[in-house]
């Protein structure tokens, strides 16, 4: 019986971000089919940088429960092959293809994004197929030199746009913008910034009170590294929000187990277990901040426990229209006409 | 035990991995949500003694640390653990995995 080797499976990833720029690619449609009738801007000094998260996870989803699959059976044995094999084949397209419902959701929390930043009189451009992964699960793995390479990529394409500015809207593409690639590349001098950053700064009035509790997780990223905890907090009370809040929140944060779902999915689920075990006793409403802790918790949350994006709750308090619809997650919050600019979505 | 005395200044250069300023406390320990005995102390403490081989036949524990940062927001020597920790998987990449290179 074999575990999932280390080795073939990292040097996968390798030849992932070398050769198709992500870790996991995904299709053009699934990159980019978010902005349809958005109309974004092409470019520009300041720009909205996905880094493709959210439209990564309907596939590292169906990535992960293949490899929990093949955790301790023969199939384990074949990476190597796997590997020769997807130097030619992109087997991200095959085995990753991902629930199209699920896709159309975390399309909607890119949505909420731009309504938001809209409503709070943000202008901003965007950079489409150079909204390039920005390389973290690289860093994190010690693909040093794959990542180095990667991210000379993506500062050129930025620099080629004339960006001066970026607005994050996960924890670990702002980790890479902000910490590492100033490490890493010569000259780097981007503004980074999260979307809950400038909508705090942007103060937004609110559409209505939600009136409802949630509790909140932490990302790890988000509260330990960059100095992202209060930000998420002051928007959802200010949208009429009660924040009950875990034991471990905050810095103090506890980590969902999704950094370690593609190497040991095992494990990874085990810690995603005791930490919706820890929040639901707070709240069975949770919300989350990154995409990545957002899915592996759902996958072994129960079902009276709703877990979502926060984008989904601020997009609900603040805009007038909501673009995605979070009813069923927002008890309390009221019912809305279903968005007119938006795809709507099921939490 | 083999030492490999070159050990430390190899992992320095590879990424400034650095544990000098570890005083064995234990705290890291005691908080990784993952429980894993020898991590993170005892494995730094093997890297400083240039414990190769140690250090190699622990590749999994390596690979599993989360980089949370729970133990390094609460280092009181302050030690760059997750970084640390990092720089060990480039090292077992480059010279264990085969990884960064043209072959499979």
């Amino acid at each position: 019986m074999s575990p999932i080797p280390i080795r073939d499976t990292l040097g996968m990833l390798e030849d992932n971000l070398e050769r198709r720029k992500s870790v996991l690619p995904v299709p053009r449609r699934r990159a980019l089919g978010w902005t349809k009738g958005l109309d974004l801007p092409r470019g520009g000094e300041r720009v909205l940088y996905t880094g493709q998260m959210f439209q990564i996870v309907p596939a590292i989803n169906a990535m992960t429960d293949r490899l929990a699959k093949m955790e301790g059976s023969w199939m384990a044995n074949y990476f190597g092959l796997a590997r020769r094999l997807n130097r030619w084949v992109n087997l991200a397209g095959v085995m990753a293809r991902g629930d199209p419902q699920e896709a159309r959701e975390y399309s909607g929390f890119l949505r909420n994004i731009v309504s938001l930043l809209r409503r709070s009189g943000v202008e901003f451009g965007y950079l489409y197929e150079d909204d390039l992964y920005a390389g973290a699960l690289a860093h994190d793995e010690g693909l040093d030199d794959a990542l180095r390479a990667h991210a000379e990529v993506v500062f050129r394409n930025l620099r080629s746009h004339g960006v001066k500015e970026v607005i994050t809207v996960d924890p670990h593409t702002t980790e890479m913008l902000r910490e590492i690639y100033p490490k890493v590349l010569k000259g780097y001098d981007l503004k980074v910034r999260t979307y809950l950053e400038v909508l705090v700064e942007r103060r937004p009035a609110p559409v209505q009170q939600l009136g409802t509790m949630v509790t909140v997780h932490d990302s790890c990223i988000y509260a330990r590294r960059e100095g992202v905890i209060e930000q998420p907090r002051e928007l959802l009370r200010r949208g009429g929000v009660e924040i009950r809040e875990v034991e471990r929140s905050g810095r103090a944060t506890q980590c969902c187990g999704g950094p370690i779902e593609m190497l040991f999915p095992e494990r990874s689920s085990e810690l995603a277990t005791q930490r919706v075990g820890q929040l639901s006793q707070v709240s069975k409403q949770v919300v989350t901040l990154c995409p990545l802790c957002l899915a592996n918790l759902r996958r072994v949350a129960p079902e009276d426990v709703k877990i979502t994006d926060v984008s989904t709750y601020l997009a609900k308090a603040y805009c007038p229209s909501s673009p995605a619809s979070p009813a069923a997650d927002v008890s309390g919050a009221g019912t809305r006409a279903p968005a007119d600019h938006g795809t709507p979505v099921e939490a | 035990m083999k030492v490999d005395p070159t050990l430390p200044d190899r992992l320095a250069r590879t990424g400034g991995f650095n544990a000098s300023a570890c005083i064995n406390c234990g705290s890291c320990t005691a908080l990784c949500p993952l429980g894993m005995g020898p991590f993170p102390r005892q494995l730094f403490r093997y890297v400083l003694l240039g414990a190769r081989e140690e250090v190699v036949r622990h590749t999994e524990e390596i690979y599993s640390c989360l980089l949370c940062k729970m133990c390094e927001d609460n280092c009181p020597a302050g030690v760059h653990i997750a970084e640390n920790v990092r720089t060990l998987r480039t090292f077992l990449g480059r010279e264990e995995l085969g990884l960064a290179t043209s072959e499979v």
